[in-house]
């Protein structure tokens, strides 16, 4: 009787490793599919004909994002765990220079209406150089194709930790040929890590519409080609949050739109 | 109708290998702990296979501390098949047989959970189990090592019995239960499921409980050296732990809030507090048996009124 309980318990545990061991199986097949799949999925995005913007009266939104306040420290990367990970390296949640916010991301969150987008042909690029993303905050449409490229003497894992998207995680060595992704849906500062260089991190935003920019050193944006509306523009930070504000824009108008974040928002 | 007595024999190797299994399982739960203070838990995306071979990889980055844990793993997984089958073929106490197979199911279990977690990206649940069940394995290797010692085996023990209420072996016990619950807690907040409050708070129980049975084996008992020993140890464990758990509390919840990475004090004090806490398990576990063997609760309204004696539970 002993014995009999004692094979079946073995029985069980190897039918759940066998179980395990398919998943495995399973999930590679997934991601080489995920792969090679990206430009089909990248043409199936737009479910309707994109909506068409009269270029004669598309309008600019422009601004400057500022930091009020003392400006945190950047914290000092320590890279010596891998040889290959060369240069200087310090934590990029919060640039600041002169005041100037940079990695902002500034969207068009509202106004668009149920207007759609062709997805660019175009892909966008991430890059991993000196154990550092390349850049920090990204923008992207939905179905658009994001290069991940590994521009490093070491091997990199890509790990993005969605809510709304499907969550992955793969292994680029060096001299590789890049990764070619889509987000299906959108997601606003979705959050990608490298397990083997535990600093290495950055955020994708996904949205619908092409009006969408990131601040950069100077904490400037530019948003064009938008149709006159009235709208409500979001400015995302990984650790400040989110400010959004109105405004209107008429034929061919440019408008100045800035923002100012404080030291401790979004916590 | 008298019962049988099964005599044991002390096997010199068999004990000498048991305790060697529990060491290198104590050496597997700190390179577990590694991985996750290091945040390397999904450094190789792939399982069984690390990056698509069995192959020793190139240990950059996070990738060692991960490959180093998969590697103890698989040895572990080796002793284990080892010691069940040594256990089987040599111990006529037919419930060390079980005993080695009940190793070699949760090592089995504790594999799965591993592979699960690496595939489905570390769920909280998943994780804090394969923390769970790690320990676990661990105080079943060290109950071997303890039943196969000379000690156990040839020793006649001195048995008081224990007529107070609650008796020490349900203290014991209880002490078991609340670490097993601060260690899921514990696993839990490590993986990102749950705030850090009902880890810390718990403690205070924990604290609670064990000094309760430690006074009370120490106040009463202490003539009982199998019971003094790990009853002692137990304590300091305890104070070391409430120590080590401060120390990571500020380390990583007060100044790495917003750490750029895994801090040298931040891993340490984690690492040594998830080994600390697996040692005092353990040792929780060994009071519990020792208590259980030289400390029996005394059933007095079982006894007839004539015969007016004690009877081992």
């Amino acid at each position: 009787m002993n014995k009999k309980i004692g094979c079946r318990g073995m029985m069980v545990g190897m039918v759940a490793l066998c179980g395990l061991l398919l998943l495995a199986a399973c999930n590679k097949k997934e991601n080489t599919e995920q792969s090679s799949n990206a430009p089909a999925e990248q043409t199936a995005a737009p479910a309707t004909a994109p909506t068409p913007i009269d270029p004669a009266t598309a309008a600019t939104v422009s601004g400057t994002v500022k930091f009020d306040g003392t400006a945190p420290k950047a914290a000092k990367i320590d890279m010596s765990q891998d040889p290959a990970c060369k240069g200087t390296n310090e934590a990029e949640n919060v640039v600041v220079d002169g005041g100037d916010l940079a990695n902002v991301f500034v969207y068009v969150k509202d106004g668009l209406g149920s207007r759609t987008f062709d997805v660019p042909k175009d892909p966008v690029v991430l890059e991993q150089q000196g154990c550092k993303y390349h850049p920090h905050v990204l923008g992207v449409m939905t179905g658009q194709t994001v290069e991940i490229k590994n521009s490093d003497q070491t091997t990199h894992n890509i790990h993005p930790t969605p809510k709304d998207n499907r969550e992955w995680n793969e292994s680029q060595p060096p001299s590789t040929p890049p990764l070619d992704k889509t987000f299906a849906r959108e997601e606003i500062m979705l959050p990608v890590k490298c397990n083997q260089h535990p600093w290495m991190k950055m955020y994708i935003n996904v949205v619908k519409s092409p009006f969408f920019a990131v601040t950069d050193k100077a904490g400037k944006y530019e948003i064009k080609g938008l149709p006159p509306g009235d709208y409500t523009l979001a400015f995302v930070h990984e650790k400040l949050g989110e400010q959004d504000q109105k405004v209107t824009v008429a034929p061919k108008d440019s408008k100045t739109v800035d923002a100012s974040f404080k030291a401790g928002m979004g916590e | 109708m008298a019962l049988k007595r099964i005599e044991a024999t002390y096997n010199r190797g068999h004990h000498i290998f048991a305790t060697f299994v529990a060491c290198v399982t104590f050496l597997l739960i700190i390179a577990g702990a590694l991985v996750t203070s290091n945040d390397a838990g999904l450094s190789i995306p792939d399982w069984p296979t690390s990056f698509g071979s069995f192959s020793v990889p190139p240990l950059n980055g996070g990738v060692k501390y991960e490959w180093s844990h998969r590697l103890i793993a698989g040895s572990i997984v080796l002793l284990t098949i080892s010691i069940a089958v040594w256990t089987w073929s040599i111990e006529r106490r037919r419930w060390m047989h079980w005993l080695g197979v009940a190793a070699l199911g949760t090592v089995i279990v504790q594999a799965i959970l591993g592979g699960l977690t690496v595939l489905l990206f570390q769920p909280p649940w998943i994780s804090s189990a394969h923390a769970a069940v790690a320990q676990t394995f661990f105080c079943i290797a060290v109950t071997i090592a303890v039943f196969t010692a000379r000690r156990w085996v040839e020793e006649q023990p001195r048995v008081e019995f224990d007529s107070r209420k609650p008796s020490l072996f349900t203290l014991a016990l209880l002490s078991i239960f609340v670490l097993y619950v601060q260690l899921i807690l514990g696993a839990m907040f490590r993986h990102h499921g749950m705030s850090w409050w009902p880890h810390v708070a718990n403690s205070v129980i924990v604290a609670f409980v064990l000094c309760w049975t430690a006074v009370r084996a120490l106040a009463v008992y202490s003539e009982i050296q199998a019971v003094r020993r790990p009853a002692i140890l137990m304590l300091s464990l305890l104070i070391a732990q409430l120590c080590l758990g401060f120390a990571a509390f500020v380390t990583r919840v007060a100044w790495g809030r917003n750490a750029a990475q895994p801090e040298l004090p931040m891993v340490v004090s984690t690492v040594a507090h998830v080994a600390v806490g697996a040692l005092l398990l353990a040792t929780t576990v060994i009071l519990a048996i020792q208590v259980w063997r030289h400390v029996p609760v005394a059933f007095a309204e079982r006894v007839p009124q004539a015969e007016g004696t004690a009877s081992a539970a």
